[in-house]
């Protein structure tokens, strides 16, 4: 099973994590993502930039309105993600106990969704069935 | 020898313990080599190691409940693992200076963490010891498999047993045998001397690669594919190649599963039934895990030392993982690399393969020449993938008489249930 960390920071844990040591931070950080990479964990992770640079294209209306900053009336701002590979839910918990994150800050776990989690009588999976049935004859590749 | 296997008990009914014991079993996974690598240091065995380790788990899993889980769990367990390595000394009365040295150590470290767990270069020899040790020569690939899974993997021997498809204690009595194995043949707890180390190394990346495949492709049964199994050897992989991060093959590997498990979203249909590479929809396949595998080969090419068998299995499936459709694919170069791998790990397995790729980029008349050859070799008798492909070239080539033969001939060779039904669907549909 593969589990989104979502990091989300309120604001004043943002403006606290401005006047951290950078080089710690980074240090830490680090020790940390090495962690999941040397458990053979770790299948993705970015870090965002600063809100005030992103925007918000928001679908109330039609056709969706862009505005400039992040969230507006939200407390909280999400800062990045990692995907890892845990056997349960109990796994993942453990490793996002582990991220060396502070007061105002939450990881937000989630699974991510695999295809067992589609219903298989969508109309695209029946499609599917469809351009199958047109590629029927062909070769099959021993290398499979 | 007694066989403590405590991650067995997790998951019982008992809602209050519930939560401790579902922690316990996450600790005891991300934890169990870092803690087996730090007690084989201490106890200098194994064996012994792992017995230990399970009896700290059994501990935890009394004293957690109530206690809570400990904020440095792996320490903990650790802790608890070597002091009752002492107490065992201590009761059989052997303790001689050797012991005494460490006695003194340990308090000197502090009972309750200590300072070397966390070191992330002496815990990361130690693990790269481990898997060393679990895949070394004097075990049979079983035993190597079943101890890898366990002792690296963090796997309980009934997990392991689901896996592999046979029954707990049969599994449980290969890792007795292995640790005693082990144990008998004084295994030193060490990385390989330079002189076998590429032997050694490709011992522990076949084993990963022999548990990956057990995933995807099991020889018996009714179950095509049990992704979890693979999706276990991956990390492992991943893990090793993370450890090794110099070792080229070690990182195709992990590119070359990569390549594969990305297919699997596509390779059944909903009954179980396997669709064939050719007629899989790509847009099932996973994106992110083929630009992991794509990840994992530009490192091993970043190490300039060429590509090895893996690392020309892993550019092979590149090839397929990067296009389109069948027509879309680099046939020719699928080719040579073929003929390159050929070359280097001669198998009749490759040179079928091999067939298969000049049948899609030059034709099946010439692929059937070196099916044909193979066949009057006598190399891959009894193996279904032959007949079958021989049968398929056959029907590309209008004989489909000698087609259905071929492919009826694969169907009863093949263990696998799902398979036999699709060939025999294949021969029926020939036309008479």
């Amino acid at each position: 099973m593969k589990y989104m960390l979502i990091m989300r920071s309120d604001d004043a844990a943002v403006e606290a994590y401005k006047e951290l040591d950078f080089n710690e931070v980074i240090a830490a950080m680090g020790a940390y993502n090495e962690s999941l990479i040397k458990a053979g964990v770790l299948l993705a992770g970015e870090g965002l930039t600063d809100a005030a640079e992103g925007f918000v294209v928001d679908f109330d209306a039609t056709p969706p309105v862009v505005t400039d900053g992040p969230y507006g009336e939200t407390k909280e701002l999400f800062n990045g993600f990692w995907i890892i590979q845990a056997s349960s839910k109990e796994e993942a918990a453990e490793w996002a106990k582990r991220c060396p994150l502070g007061p105002g800050a939450k990881l937000e776990v989630r699974r991510v969704t695999e295809l067992e989690d589609f219903p298989q009588d969508n109309e695209w999976i029946q499609k599917e069935a469809g351009w199958r049935a047109e590629a029927e004859g062909r070769l099959g590749a021993a290398s499979e | 020898m007694t066989e403590t296997d405590a991650t067995g008990a997790i998951g019982g009914a008992d809602d209050a313990a519930d939560r401790a014991r579902r922690a316990a079993a996450a600790v005891w996974r991300i934890e169990s080599a870092r803690i087996v690598a730090t007690l084989t240091r201490f106890v200098g065995d194994v064996g012994q190691a792992e017995d230990l380790a399970q009896e700290a788990l059994v501990e935890a899993l009394r004293q957690w409940p109530d206690e809570g889980v400990p904020n440095n769990p792996g320490a903990w367990l650790t802790a608890v693992a070597k002091r009752r390595a002492i107490d065992g000394w201590r009761r059989r009365e052997r303790l001689d200076e050797r012991y005494a040295a460490m006695a003194h150590d340990l308090e000197r470290d502090g009972a309750a963490a200590s300072d070397t767990f966390w070191d992330p270069d002496t815990i990361d020899d130690d693990i790269l010891r481990l898997i060393f040790v679990s895949c070394h020569p004097v075990l049979s690939r079983e035993a190597q498999i079943a101890l890898t899974l366990r002792i690296v993997g963090g796997l309980s021997s009934e997990e392991i047993a689901r896996a592999f498809l046979v029954p707990t204690a049969t599994i449980q009595q290969r890792i007795v045998r292995a640790k005693k194995t082990l144990a008998a043949a004084k295994v030193p707890f060490e990385v390989p001397e330079p002189d076998q180390y590429a032997e050694r190394l490709g011992s522990v990346l076949s084993v990963l690669y022999l548990i990956f495949n057990e995933g995807y492709l099991p020889a018996s049964g009714t179950e095509w594919m049990r992704p979890d199994v693979s999706a276990e050897a991956l990390r492992l992989a991943r893990m090793v190649a993370g450890l090794m991060p110099r070792e080229p093959e070690a990182q195709s590997l992990v590119a070359l599963m990569e390549f594969t498990a990305s297919r699997f979203p596509a390779r059944t249909k909903r009954d179980g039934t396997p669709i064939p590479l050719d007629e899989q929809d790509r847009s099932r396949w996973d994106r992110s895990q083929i630009a992991r595998g794509r990840e994992a080969l530009a490192r091993a090419d970043r190490v300039g030392r060429g590509r090895a068998a893996y690392g020309l299995q892993a550019a092979i499936a590149e090839c397929h993982a990067v296009a389109a459709s069948v027509d879309d694919t680099d046939w020719a170069r699928i080719v040579l690399l073929y003929e390159a791998l050929g070359r280097i790990a001669p198998s009749p397995v490759v040179e079928l393969n091999r067939a298969v790729a000049v049948a899609m980029s030059t034709g099946p008349a010439s692929a059937l020449r070196i099916v044909d050859e193979l066949e009057r070799s006598g190399k891959l008798a009894g193996y279904p993938a032959l007949p079958a492909v021989r049968g398929e070239l056959l029907s590309r080539l209008g004989r489909t008489q000698e087609a259905r033969g071929e492919l009826e001939t694969a169907a009863r060779l093949t263990g696998n249930e799902r398979e036999r039904a699709a060939l025999l669907a294949k021969a029926a549909a020939l036309p008479r």
